[in-house]
């Protein structure tokens, strides 16, 4: 089978010009099955070892920081609603506020028909709106409604847009169909104006079950034109784990030793302390490189942990720690 | 400022509570050697540590005398279960004081605190863990019914491991209900002192464990006593040589383990990046001071540069520096003796045309360092191919087919341990099936474990030290090998 057109106008040609001319289901096949395997046991043991990593003092405060500019601070509820919204994002312009240099954090992520409501209440902050579409988090729906899901959401004003990929179809081998449906979303991603909302692509690795799928799944988001590789929606156990995105960070570190592109990577989902956030950002320094601590290359998808961060750094600003009634809930 | 540059996170010194000077331990008590006493220090930044006792021949013999009479009065008398109680003893107590011997042990060695912390004395605990529990269930050993004790054994060990390796020696002798004589290394006595302190606190039968401390003479009187019964030794090949020669014809048992060559064989259909982790853990674990390190890469040709390009972009995050560091991945050369050598045998590989890579790291002013080192394009008949290098240097030689792999890998002298890595399970257990090695790891490098024998073919050694196999070495099969008995056996 031949992939049909669309796939020739993907992403500036990235699949193409990795796999050779004659893209097909077959060749693209050929090329995830062939990447070397994983074994799990020494991945999980690097993953440790990155773990006991210890942070002191000035590289603290400065991971505390940097921390918070990486998050998606998210609410992806079915009660959410304006108001909702609206003291979500009120968290994101002032995360302390007894604190007026605690930094802002990199987006608010929201339902796509929030995203109106989250534009209006960010103003011209320089916070961006992330939206999750393509019937999130299943993402068991006809492509039709696919697309019109992530246009609407581009169309209210989402900066970006976290899709998932259709995990039935990738793990009955129909990567040809997954690698369609993201180019097709990412065609969908384009503005009036001609630029395009960025997009993050969900693998869901909790359901994909294996490192070697995880591996497969990535390199299958980023040659189909992912902005983002992305661990998880957050709505399936486990979510986002340190070996897990330790692994996509060495796809996007092969990645960029290969064409020279930088692709970016957020774990999300159950990162709920700052010592485990921290671990992340060791992680990525060591694996990808210090260039990617950066909103535009890592994230953390999260809504719990900028609590704790915000709490520690009261600890080392103040000394002491307080406690959760000295930050706010959103 | 770099994120990377991670702030100093030194492991206190302050939990150590270390005498000026250390005498010898026998009979139960520290007491003064008769030879010319001398410093150990740390090799990390070459200050002195403390003063330690050196035991002359007739320290050796007191010693021997102490331990025979501990054997016959008390430990041969005491039943598996009590002997086992001991040996429980001993490893809740090194678990208790793991943090000071952790930091003994890098202080000492100049081995990464992270390393003793999260394996030697893990382990060290571990081995007394797992030898308890045989204690009482001799039966089972695999040596008939009620095999016996040997009686005294003579243990001489290491500096590379040193707390670990006189566990791999003390747990099973005193399980098996020998008693022991034992030398730590001339350059790391520290950690066998303070398990002396331990043995005291556990309040082991005096005479039942006697650590003398001292150089090469005193480990020579050890060996050859007459009273001694069986002979353990870790260290060089040339050493064990000399032991296996003046042991013959004793009627002591012997058991060596000596230096490897080891082959880190991998294939194209590895897993890319936990090879890399694999090779990098293999030869820079413990400053390459492994006898079983992985110190010839073997790599299929077809990914040879992917696989070299990897490797140095890993090396080149590796921290070089103080071994109390926690963020520390490579410590310090042991002595400056080692660290003459390893830079003798590297001038020779590159003299003899292999290709030298060594990571950019800054080198501390004091101490003896060695920053990681690649040898590529290493020829079979090269000395960094063939040599122990015993250091933190690797040679990388390609293969073009398992047969080719499996040939090279055993084209060495010795045959301690090797390594494979593919994603093919046939491949592994055909390719291991042929490899001449006492120990193969899978898709791992350098794991320990006690139920697992260790030890080596060829020029690496004989006996097996671990599991179930590492009992014999300090066993006798009460029905094919009679020993004069008094009495009724218990």
């Amino acid at each position: 089978m031949t992939i049909n057109t669309p796939v020739a106008l993907a992403s500036d040609g990235r699949a193409l010009s990795v796999l050779g001319g004659d893209l097909t289901e077959r060749s693209l096949r050929l090329h995830l099955e062939g990447l070397s395997g994983v074994d799990a046991v020494g991945l999980e043991q690097r993953a440790a070892d990155l773990g006991t990593r210890s942070i002191k003092t000035s590289s603290k405060a400065w991971a505390l920081d940097r921390i918070i500019e990486l998050i998606d601070l998210t609410t992806l509820e079915g009660a959410d609603t304006p108001g909702k919204v609206r003291s979500l994002v009120a968290k994101a312009l002032t995360p302390d506020a007894s604190d007026p240099t605690t930094p802002r954090v990199a987006a608010v992520c929201v339902y796509g028909d929030m995203v109106p409501y989250a534009v209006a209440a960010l103003g011209s902050a320089g916070i961006n709106v992330a939206a999750v579409a393509t019937a999130f988090p299943s993402g068991r729906a006809s492509l039709r409604v696919k697309l019109a899901d992530t246009a609407d959401a581009v169309a209210a004003g989402a900066d970006e847009i976290d899709m998932v990929i259709d995990r039935g179809a990738f793990l009955s081998g129909r990567y040809g169909q997954v690698f369609d449906d993201i180019v097709a979303v990412k065609e969908a991603c384009r503005r009036d104006n001609g630029s395009y909302a960025h997009l993050k692509v969900i693998l869901e690795t909790g359901e994909l079950n294996t490192y070697d799928n995880v591996r497969r799944a990535s390199w299958l988001a980023i040659l189909a034109g992912a902005d983002f590789i992305k661990t998880s929606t957050g709505k399936v156990a486990p979510a986002a784990t340190l070996p897990v995105t330790l692994l996509m960070l060495e796809v996007v570190r092969d990645w960029h030793r290969l064409t020279g592109e930088r692709i970016g990577v957020k774990p999300a989902g159950g990162i709920r302390t700052s010592k485990d956030a921290i671990k992340y950002l060791v992680t990525v320094a060591e694996t990808a490189g210090e260039e990617w601590l950066q909103p535009h290359l890592f994230r953390f998808g999260a809504s719990s942990l900028l609590n704790d961060v915000l709490l520690q750094r009261q600890k080392i600003t103040t000394g002491h720690y307080s406690g959760p009634d000295y930050v706010t809930v959103d | 400022m770099s994120f990377l540059e991670y702030a100093p996170a030194p492991e206190s010194t302050a939990i150590l509570n270390l005498k000026d000077s250390y005498g010898l331990f026998i009979d139960g008590e520290f007491v003064a050697g008769h030879g010319e006493p001398f410093a150990t220090i740390s090799p990390a930044t070459e200050k002195h540590i403390a003063e330690i006792a050196n035991a002359d021949a007739n320290d050796v013999d007191t010693a021997v005398r102490a331990a025979r009479r501990a054997y016959d009065r008390t430990w041969s008398k005491l039943s598996g279960a009590d002997r086992g109680k001991y040996l429980f003893r001993i490893a809740r107590l090194v678990q208790e004081r793991a943090r000071e011997l952790a930091v003994a042990e890098s202080l000492d060695n100049g081995k990464p605190i992270k390393e003793s912390r999260d394996v030697d004395i893990p382990l060290v605990a571990a081995w007394f863990f797992y030898y308890a529990g045989w204690a009482d269930k001799l039966d089972y050993a695999g040596l008939g019914a009620a095999p016996r004790a040997l009686g005294v054994a003579a243990q001489v060990i290491p500096w590379n491991f040193p707390l670990l390796m006189l566990a791999w020696k003390i747990a099973p002798a005193l399980a098996a209900g020998n008693t022991v004589v034992l030398k730590p290394a001339e350059t790391t006595p520290l950690s066998a002192l303070l398990f002396a302190e331990i043995l005291q606190q556990a309040e082991l039968p005096a005479g039942v464990v006697n650590i003398l401390t001292g150089a090469g003479d005193t480990g020579q009187a050890l060996v050859q006593h007459p009273d001694v019964n069986k002979v353990a030794f870790t260290g060089s090949t040339a050493v064990g040589r000399a032991i296996a020669k003046s042991v013959a014809g004793t009627g002591k048992k012997l058991t060596l383990e000596l230096g490897g060559k080891a082959a880190n064989i991998v294939f194209d259909d590895a897993p890319i990046d936990q090879a890399i982790e694999g090779i990098v853990n293999g030869i820079f674990f413990n400053q390459g001071h492994v006898c079983c390190a992985g110190s010839r890469l073997l790599v299929q040709e077809n990914i040879h540069d992917d696989v070299v390009e990897r490797l140095k972009q890993r090396l080149s995050t590796l921290r070089l520096g103080d071994p109390l560091d926690k963020n520390t991945d490579i410590g310090a050369i042991n002595s400056a003796e080692q660290l003459e050598r390893i830079r003798e045998l590297s001038d020779i590989g590159e003299a003899e045309g292999a290709e030298r890579w060594t990571a950019d790291c800054a080198i501390p002013e004091n101490g003896f360092w060695f920053a990681p080192t690649i040898f590529d394009n290493v020829s079979t008949s090269s000395r960094i191919a063939r040599e122990e290098i015993f250091g933190p240097v690797l040679s990388v030689l390609t293969f073009r087919t398992p047969a080719e792999a499996i040939s090279k890998a055993n084209n060495t002298p010795y045959g301690l341990s090797a390594g494979i890595w593919s994603d093919k399970g046939s491949k592994i257990l055909a390719v291991a099936d042929e490899l001449k090695a006492g120990v193969i790891w899978a898709n791992t490098f350098n794991r320990f474990d006690p139920a697992s024998p260790f030890g080596g073919f060829k020029e690496s050694g004989y006996g097996r030290e671990g599991g179930r196999h590492g009992l014999a070495a300090y066993l006798q099969n009460s029905r094919l090998e009679p020993v004069e008995t008094k009495g009724v056996r218990k």
